[in-house]
């Protein structure tokens, strides 16, 4: 029989090169069960193995396979090539900060649900197999899966009134995207008769004005603009970024951006590279109205979470701008932005985090006033993270927007560059803002004692990372351009 | 010529319970009506022979679905004819969008030039499609499988995790304290004095 023969394809060989991913899906799976059968006690526990599970999974994945030539396996359903594999590698760094910005929060906050990591952990493996989508079906589940436990997430703390509102809106506007985007595949599947990105691109490219799959690109590209929050739809960014849990907004600004902003490289370098001029028009809008609306919107603003949120809008556009191009170079300089920016704002929240005033959390700009003196360390750190968000030069972030111009400029995309850099002197205003109210203003009380090591680990590495990335950019902007020149073989 | 009228039959009957669903006056009734019309609408997939979607259409809509929602009617006291009201007022805006979307349907199907559709192949006719779909769900479709039972598995940690409370306060049987409980931890033998009685103290 066929189908015998096909069940002995799925060897080793096959599923070899998704072992980073199996890996951790499969402890998430053993760890439900202690967490199940132990309860509250294995918290600890738990929270230590999902992070013991992401450093070795990503060991596998840094020293295991090293071929950059795309491999397709599963069917053709994922393809593991030095993009998806420096993707994964970015992405498990990610998790890596994310879960340890949590580490101390369960316990401050009395939050003892052993979920919480699980579903760190579960919606990891849904970004890991973003970035290795290789069909439009492995798309769709590889994204809800990330989404769904990124719902659960941000209404993990149901007795407040404002994280089961950012759960439900998150929810409610995420499955209206999921719509957009099966609205846009099913088009596609219609007029190409494949869900194979490999197969729809060649159909595209022998096809002459494909109008109804270029409906549906546009459709898709909402779906996944929406997951990265850029301009038309990103009206639940700032409302889920202020109601979900701290920690758990880090993570939905530190990782899943950068998990669909793969997806939308993988599908623009694969499937839809013959239909680039009409997705460059959709990007110049979104990227525009991004960069414009994150630093007009974002100076209103008084609750710092929210301002992230309006940041992050910003960054996402800025980060559109470099695929513009079309061009290896373009790639390149978004997947080291997309580094460079995860840096940054992990090492923001985790100042963010470590500021209390009698044991309460402080969201508010007005509250930092006072925190140079009282603890200089996190003040000088903030000071230099926001720095680096602006993009003032010697730091990381000013190199990682540089680049980023310099492709858009490189294709021709002049006006686009110039409001990006307009744009940015913009919304330099509400990071020095912040910086100014740290260092300048009166004191108001006391800020409590920050005695977690592993936000202070968080905050330190980060800071070193943005000063030693300006003296030795060059392994990862190779590593980048590598990773993107493996997309256009 | 009985596949003809079997197609009629359950057409008609499913058209005319999913426009009872929305018109019925009490709720309870709406729900049955919609189970009636999943029931015809699987008839429908039978006569096409797709019978896994009949048989899934019937398992997964009528047997949960439509009984997860019969529930609801019953147990929660909404007052539908107070939703009702009012509603009136957004028909001319309704029937302005509907319209709306129509004549852009009609001129996008005018406009489009028949794509090529290529013939089922015979393959498709010979197998019974349950075994086609098994034959490829562990084996081409096995990724996409897998991840799927992996968001199942989400969205019942979610479930859990977002709706369930431990209460103290409720008296239920613990068979494993049951079970750790010593004579000595509740019972004593005291030695009774004639006319002492026990000190309870």
């Amino acid at each position: 029989m066929e189908w015998v023969n096909k069940m002995t394809a799925l060897n080793w060989v096959t599923i070899s090169p998704l072992m980073p991913e199996i890996f951790t899906a499969v402890a998430g799976l053993l760890l439900l069960l202690v967490g199940a059968l132990r309860g509250k006690s294995s918290v600890p526990f738990i929270l230590s193995a999902v992070l013991v599970t992401f450093f070795v999974a990503s060991c596998f994945l840094f020293f295991g396979y090293s071929d950059v030539r795309p491999l397709d396996t599963m069917g053709g359903m994922v393809v593991v090539d030095g993009f998806s594999k420096w993707m994964r590698l970015i992405i498990f760094d990610g998790l890596i900060v994310s879960t340890l910005l949590l580490v101390t929060w369960l316990k401050d906050s009395q939050m003892y649900k052993f979920e919480i990591p699980i579903l760190y952990l579960l919606s990891g493996v849904g970004m890991l197999f973003m970035v290795s989508a290789n069909n439009f079906l492995a798309l769709y589940v590889s994204l809800e899966l990330s989404s769904l436990s990124l719902y659960v997430l941000a209404a993990i703390n149901r007795d407040r009134l404002d994280s089961t509102e950012a759960g439900l809106k998150y929810f409610i506007l995420g499955a209206l995207s999921s719509g957009l985007l099966l609205f846009g595949i099913s088009l596609i599947y219609g007029f190409t008769g494949s869900l194979s990105f490999a197969e729809v691109g060649g159909i595209l490219s022998q096809m002459e004005m494909p109008a109804g799959a270029m409906v549906g690109m546009a459709f898709v590209l909402a779906g996944l603009i929406f997951k990265i929050s850029g301009v038309p739809f990103h009206m639940w960014t700032p409302d889920v970024y202020q109601g979900a849990p701290t920690p758990v907004t880090a993570l939905f600004a530190i990782v899943p951006k950068v998990a669909a902003f793969g997806l939308i490289i993988r599908l623009l370098t694969g499937p839809f590279l013959s239909l680039h001029e009409q997705a460059a028009q959709i990007l110049i809008f979104v990227s525009v109205a991004s960069m414009v609306v994150g630093a007009y919107a974002g100076l209103a603003q008084e609750n710092f979470k929210r301002l992230m949120a309006y940041s992050s809008i910003s960054n996402m556009g800025y980060a559109l701008l470099g695929l513009l191009s079309g061009q290896p170079e373009g790639v390149a300089a978004v997947i080291l932005y997309l580094m460079v920016y995860m840096v940054m704002v992990a090492g923001v929240f985790a100042v963010l985090m470590g500021l209390k005033r009698q044991g309460h959390a402080i969201e508010n700009i007005s509250d930092f006033a006072g925190l140079g003196k009282s603890s200089p360390l996190m003040a000088y750190s903030l000071v230099a993270l926001l720095f680096s968000m602006s993009g003032i030069p010697p730091l990381a972030g000013f190199f990682a927007k540089l680049f980023i111009f310099q492709a858009a400029v490189a294709g021709g995309f002049f006006t686009v560059a110039v409001i990006g850099v307009l744009a940015s002197v913009v919304a330099s205003y509400y990071y020095l803002r912040v910086i100014k109210v740290m260092l300048f203003d009166e004191p108001i009380g006391e800020f409590d004692h920050d005695c977690s090591y592993s936000r202070k680990v968080v905050m330190v590495g980060a800071v070193a990372f943005i000063i030693i990335f300006t003296f030795v950019p060059n392994y990862l902007l190779d590593q980048a351009q590598l990773a993107a020149s493996s997309l256009f073989q | 010529m009985i596949g003809v009228i079997a197609f009629y039959l359950f057409s008609f009957v499913l058209l005319l319970s999913a426009f009872f669903v929305i018109t019925s006056r009490n709720p309870v009734y709406s729900v049955l009506f919609l189970i009636l019309a999943f029931f015809n609408a699987a008839g429908l997939f039978v006569l096409l022979g797709a019978e896994f979607i009949a048989m899934i259409l019937v398992i997964v809509y009528v047997g949960a679905v439509a009984v997860l929602f019969l529930f609801v009617v019953m147990m929660l006291d909404v007052n539908f004819s107070d939703l009702r009201k009012g509603a009136m007022q957004y028909v001319p805006f309704g029937l302005l969008m509907g319209g709306g979307l129509l004549a852009e349907l009609v001129l996008l199907y005018r406009a489009w030039p028949v794509p090529h559709v290529p013939e089922p192949a015979d393959v498709a006719m010979a197998v019974d499609n349950t075994r086609a779909l098994g034959a490829v769900l562990y084996t081409d479709y096995v990724f996409p499988f897998q991840v799927s039972g992996l968001i199942l598995l989400v969205a019942m940690i979610g479930a859990i995790v977002l709706t369930l409370r431990v209460r103290s306060s409720v008296l239920r049987q613990k068979v494993g304290d049951q079970v750790a409980r010593k004579s000595g931890d509740v019972m004593k033998i005291e030695k009774v004095l004639k006319g002492a009685g026990v000190d309870h103290a």
